[in-house]
């Protein structure tokens, strides 16, 4: 029996429109060759960039935005469907492959109720009566677990939330019986206690519904949960394909080896030292409101060290960095920075409260002067706090830009000529010029691909060894926190749930939002999934 | 009280608030402004006792507030006092005149908005082929003339190279409504020029933007025809963003009828106005001056409460 | 450097040429502005390139002269509404608080009527002068250009590397002029072009109602005025200047186009 999907040296191009050049087609896809059986999972790996959402999409022979499928062979229930007119495509479309986005927010049509969406490819097609429909997709939702199934279709989709309307893609997908659905990203844009739980349901609506799909993800540690096969994709091309449990346990290429042992640094917890950084019983809300983000927040960052901030969206944890710095004045609490008070508002703070007390940000895109070059924005503090000027700035530059490991030629270069994790250490040199104490780091890896984010730390790590900087460090993602933490502040709606040395924080017994907010962290082995489902103490926050 | 309910007493609310102030804008404009009415009216060589009879005349002597009351109440009973050239009264002239601007108006609106709305949604289907290129690059064009200059461009088309219309807009109060038409048929083109461009490429810009959401690459992905996905989940969203384009560009007609009346001679508000700003007449051009202000502002107001209206988010909160 | 598509080349050209002409008009046009050199309305000929006017004035020497009073109005007064309505569109985004709100509200009441109907209503009083036609037309379009440079500036101070300025400590004057101001110029550019075609059309139209440049004084808008019985006739004086109002109009529209598509295409290139 031949395979359900099939595509024979896929070959995907596309048009760029590089500023002040010519126009040029670049080969987004080259030379995949991979099959899909029925009723089964294959998983699609890789980087921002390795193609995976091209090639997804291609499975329903559709490219966005310009994109050209323009060589190879596209087998779909045994016939060539690149190529085919745009007729026989909308047959296909919603009847054979259907597709579940990253953001099913943007996803669904603001002006129509979930049911008449949910069902709409289904009567299209013809594929069953509007009764019937709706019960299927009522059952659906019950089967996805989303709350009230009967009532859910008559809400509309800015009246759920956003781990809900995923759900609801979901069944959308699925509801017309396809034999693929492709996923792409389902659960990227979701906390991670949501996640886990999106993650359980659409396993168990695939296993049970015996439809076959293609799982997007830049997550290793996700797609080994639900899938049967993995393709690791790089740059367009093939880097690896075998079965979850090879790719996992003994991958062959170097690339897939850097891939599975990412995150995998082991920081040893340094041991206690004075604190330079005290927060105390810091309470505090935005102007206008009448909701405290923060409550009683307490914690202890010795000098030198690394203290983890961790939390799901909504937890405050960006706020009580904002604090710190002195964008929003506490309403109570007092902060001791290097031995002395500081002011709660930033205009009652010295130069030395700020050079001492630095930041760098989660997107470097916007973090830095498009208009500056990285001379100037890495030069400007040394000029500011110091008076450095003409040659002895610009060799101290050097020297930082060497520190971060860029070396000679990037000092006249912009911004936008920088990659990802370059613009990172760019910031990081400019929190580095004001030789600070501290270093806030808010989210400052979570925007960058594993590998690169892996790359930041390590750098983060060296320079702490060197300078003996202490880092805020905050984040939502665990294995971060493994990697570069000495302690920890757990943080949930506001106030701090657990906080201490690594090694106390990170071992049992937990209390309640801990425990799942550490059991919802992927881990890396076939079964994790279904081992955390089976005993998690407390729903997940997003419900 | 329903939220949108709400929403929408609160904009016509402030839209009543920002009528009143710009009464007082006018009102001010006209008699807080260095230059001395009577002075004006009656010219440099004026005698001293004949400038403070006409003060007294025309109630300059009592303050200012004073004055911006009673004007004010006089406008909201009716009452728009007399014009100073001629002691005619201004309501009575008003009325007569507001019926031909009116006509002009809706006759282009009538023409304006769907021929805009079906060229935008022509160019919008089109996007980026040579449809849609030729009715930017043709609208681009007219965007960038003045009224007066398009009228003549067409007056100098249609009466002298293609002789089929007369260049002056003659109305009288007892012709037919058809010799109505014919005689206003120039200016309504020139008016539906001078709209139409701006109005087309708002709706165009509108429904794109709506074309560009990722729902409706979702409905592609469902397999549904392209007139599918249009009607079925690009208008239902699209439709309020095109209609208070269509309300907004109304609101240009205000300017371009000032000024087309006045080239083709045609009797009406905006010709009035005109001709007692250079008369100085002061109560006719406040009096004129904020009706024009009030439609200007009912219009907006129209557009926004539309768009509060169908926004799904409103209609259905959480 | 970048090349210059075709439509941005003829747009610089063609402003370039007005400008040079409204610039060097005492030398260039070939008859003073108001001598009676020919007969009523002459059809173009080599004497008079494009023909005389109502009263045989050459049209091509008035339109010379009436392109520098139209450009020069036009240039004081965008001038004056950009330099106004930019400073106080960065003062509100960055002071924001109440300095915000009282300039915001005042500029919605201005903008709650048209600009023609506003400048109808405050000339019925001033006396009509360059002066007064420059100021008011400024004042009214500098709500505009208010909106705009706020709206941008309200952009960039959001973004990180203006608040990590602040964090540093850096002052006032280094957070507009070094952060935000170079970040903003390009659109600003652009709209300097918009306002420019604005109050080109603007004082057009109010010269054709005979509200604006006053004879003896020329301008192209005052020059329809002045011609305009002709059309009946078949005389094609009155859109000679008509012809030029919107030649120049096309070509600044162009020129910020150009401008504004460099701004985007720039942004375009950050992301990747």
């Amino acid at each position: 029996m031949p395979d359900l999907l099939e595509f024979k040296n896929l070959r995907i191009e596309a048009t760029s429109y590089p500023p002040g050049e010519p126009p040029r087609d670049v080969v987004l896809v080259d030379g995949v060759s991979v099959s899909v059986a029925k009723g089964k999972v294959l998983g699609l790996i890789g980087e921002s960039g390795a193609g995976k959402s091209t090639i997804g999409l291609s499975a329903m022979s559709f490219g966005r935005g310009g994109v050209r499928l323009t060589g190879g062979e596209i087998l779909l229930n045994g016939r060539n469907i690149r190529g085919m007119d745009a007729a026989g495509l909308r047959a296909l479309r919603g009847r054979e492959v259907t597709y579940v986005a990253q953001s099913a927010a943007a996803a669904f049509n603001p002006a129509k109720r979930l049911m008449e969406q949910v069902i709409e490819t289904t009567l299209h097609h013809g594929i069953m009566g509007r009764a019937e429909a709706e019960a299927r997709a009522v059952s659906l939702f019950a089967k996805l677990g989303l709350p009230n199934p009967e009532s859910f279709g008559r809400r509309y989709p800015h009246q759920v939330s956003g781990g809900q309307l995923q759900r609801a893609m979901t069944a959308m997908a699925l509801c017309p019986k396809p034999d693929l659905v492709i996923f792409d990203e389902p659960t990227t844009a979701l906390d991670v206690t949501t996640q886990i739980d999106v993650l359980a349901a659409i396993k168990e609506a695939i296993r049970d519904t015996g439809v076959a799909a293609l799982y997007i993800t830049h997550d290793l540690a996700v797609v080994a949960q639900v899938s049967d096969d993995i393709l690791v994709l790089r740059h367009g091309k093939m880097v690896e394909y075998g079965s979850v449990a090879d790719i996992i346990t003994a991958p062959k290429q170097a690339y897939t080896q850097a891939l599975v042992s990412v995150r995998s640094i082991d920081h040893q917890e340094k041991p206690e030292a004075p604190a330079v950084l005290s927060v105390q019983n810091i309470t505090a809300r935005y102007a206008g409101t009448n909701f405290d983000v923060l409550k009683n927040v307490t914690v202890d960052l010795p000098a030198g060290q690394t203290l983890a901030v961790v939390g799901e969206s909504g937890s405050g944890k960006s706020t009580l960095a904002r604090v710190i710095t002195g964008l929003l004045p506490a309403a109570q609490g007092r902060i001791r920075f290097a031995g002395r008070e500081l002011s709660a508002d930033l205009a009652g703070r010295t130069k030395d409260d700020l050079r001492e007390l630095q930041m760098i940000y989660q997107m470097a895109d916007v973090a830095m002067n498009p208009r500056q070059t990285v001379g100037t924005i890495i030069g400007r503090p040394l000029e500011f706090y110091f008076g450095l000027k003409g040659e002895a700035k610009r060799k101290r530059v050097q020297d930082l830009l060497d520190q971060i490991e860029m070396g000679k030629g990037f000092m006249d270069r912009y911004p936008a000529e920088l990659s990802g994790g370059q613009k990172q250490r760019v910031c990081i040199a400019r929190a580095l010029a004001a030789k600070p104490k501290l270093i806030i780091c808010d989210e400052v890896t979570s925007a960058l691909d594993p590998l690169v984010a892996d790359g930041i730390l390590k750098l983060l790590l060296d320079l702490q060894a060197r300078e003996g900087v202490a880092y805020l460090f905050i984040t939502h993602d665990l294995a971060t926190v493994r990697a570069i933490a000495d302690k920890i502040a757990v943080m949930y709606r506001g106030q701090v749930v657990r906080y201490g040395g690594k090694t106390d924080v990170l071992t049992p017994p937990y209390d309640d939002y801990t425990d799942l907010l550490l059991s919802s962290a992927p881990e890396m082995r076939i079964g994790w999934l279904e081992e955390v489902l089976a005993h998690r103490k407390m729903e997940s926050a997003g419900n | 009280m329903h939220p949108i309910l709400k929403l929408v007493v609160q904009r016509i609310a402030l839209g009543l608030v920002l009528l009143l102030a710009v009464s007082l804008l006018i009102f001010a404009g006209t008699e807080a402004l260095p230059g001395d009415v009577a002075q004006s009216i009656l010219g440099q060589s004026a005698t001293p006792e004949a400038l403070a009879n006409l003060r007294e005349a025309l109630g300059l002597n009592e303050p200012a507030l004073t004055r911006y009351f009673k004007w004010l109440g006089g406008i909201l009973t009716g009452d728009f006092g007399v014009a100073l050239t001629n002691g005619q009264d201004i309501g009575q002239a008003i009325g007569q005149r507001l019926g031909n601007t009116l006509f002009l108006a809706s006759a282009a609106a009538m023409i304006s908005v769907p021929l805009a709305i079906l060229l935008g949604l022509v160019a919008a289907r089109y996007n980026g082929r040579w449809p849609d290129k030729l009715i930017s690059g043709v609208t681009l064009s007219t965007i960038s003339l003045p009224e007066f200059v398009a009228a003549y461009f067409v007056i100098y088309l249609l009466t002298q190279v293609i002789p089929i219309f007369q260049p002056v807009a003659m109305v009288f109060p007892g012709m037919g409504f058809w010799e109505k038409l014919q005689a206003v048929a120039l200016p309504v083109i020139v008016l539906v020029l001078v709209v139409l461009a701006h109005m087309m490429r708002m709706t165009r810009a509108a429904v794109l933007n709506v074309m560009q959401s990722a729902y409706i690459e979702t409905a592609e992905l469902k397999g549904l025809g392209p007139m599918t996905v249009i009607w079925r989940h690009a208008l239902p969203n699209a439709i309020a963003p095109i209609i208070s384009v269509v309300v907004l560009n109304l609101a240009y007609l205000v300017v371009g009828v000032v000024v087309v009346e006045v080239v083709f001679s045609y009797n009406a508000l905006g010709q009035y106005l005109v001709d007692h700003v250079a008369k100085r007449d002061l109560p006719v051009v406040q009096a004129v001056g904020l009706i024009f202000a009030a439609v200007y502002i009912g219009l907006n107001i129209l557009a926004d409460v539309i768009s509060i209206l169908a926004n799904p988010r409103l209609r259905h909160p959480k | 450097m970048r090349r210059i598509p075709l439509s941005a080349l003829f747009g610089l050209v063609m402003t370039g040429a007005f400008l040079f002409c409204a610039v060097f008009a005492q030398w260039i046009a070939p008859y003073p502005l108001d001598a009676v050199t020919g007969k009523v309305w002459e059809a173009p000929s080599a004497e008079f390139w494009l023909g005389t006017d109502t009263i045989g004035r050459d049209i091509l020497s008035r339109m010379i002269y009436g392109g520098q009073i139209t450009i020069f109005v036009a240039l004081a007064s965008s001038l004056l509404s950009f330099g106004m309505g930019a400073f106080f569109g960065f003062l509100a985004a960055v002071r924001g608080g109440w300095i915000d709100q009282v300039l915001s509200r005042v500029v919605d009441v201005l903008m709650a009527i048209p600009s023609l109907i506003v400048a109808l209503v405050v000339l019925s009083v001033l006396p009509i002068s360059l002066p007064v036609l420059i100021i008011v037309m400024g004042v009214l379009d500098a709500t505009r250009v208010f909106r705009l440079s706020r709206a941008v500036a309200m952009d960039i101070t959001v973004m990180d590397y203006v608040e990590a300025a602040k964090l540093r400590g850096e002052k006032q004057s280094w957070i507009i002029f070094r952060e935000i101001l170079p970040n903003a110029l390009s659109p600003l550019v652009a709209e300097f072009g918009l306002r420019f075609i604005f109050a080109v059309l603007f004082i057009s139209t109010l010269s054709f109602l005979g509200l604006g440049i006053q004879p003896p004084l020329a301008d192209w808008g005052g020059m329809v005025k002045e011609n305009k019985d002709g059309l009946i006739y078949g005389k094609a004086a009155a859109l000679m200047p008509a012809l030029a109002i919107a030649v120049l109009a096309i070509s600044v529209n162009l020129v910020a186009d150009w401008v504004l598509s460099r701004t985007t295409s720039l942004k375009g290139g950050r992301g990747a």
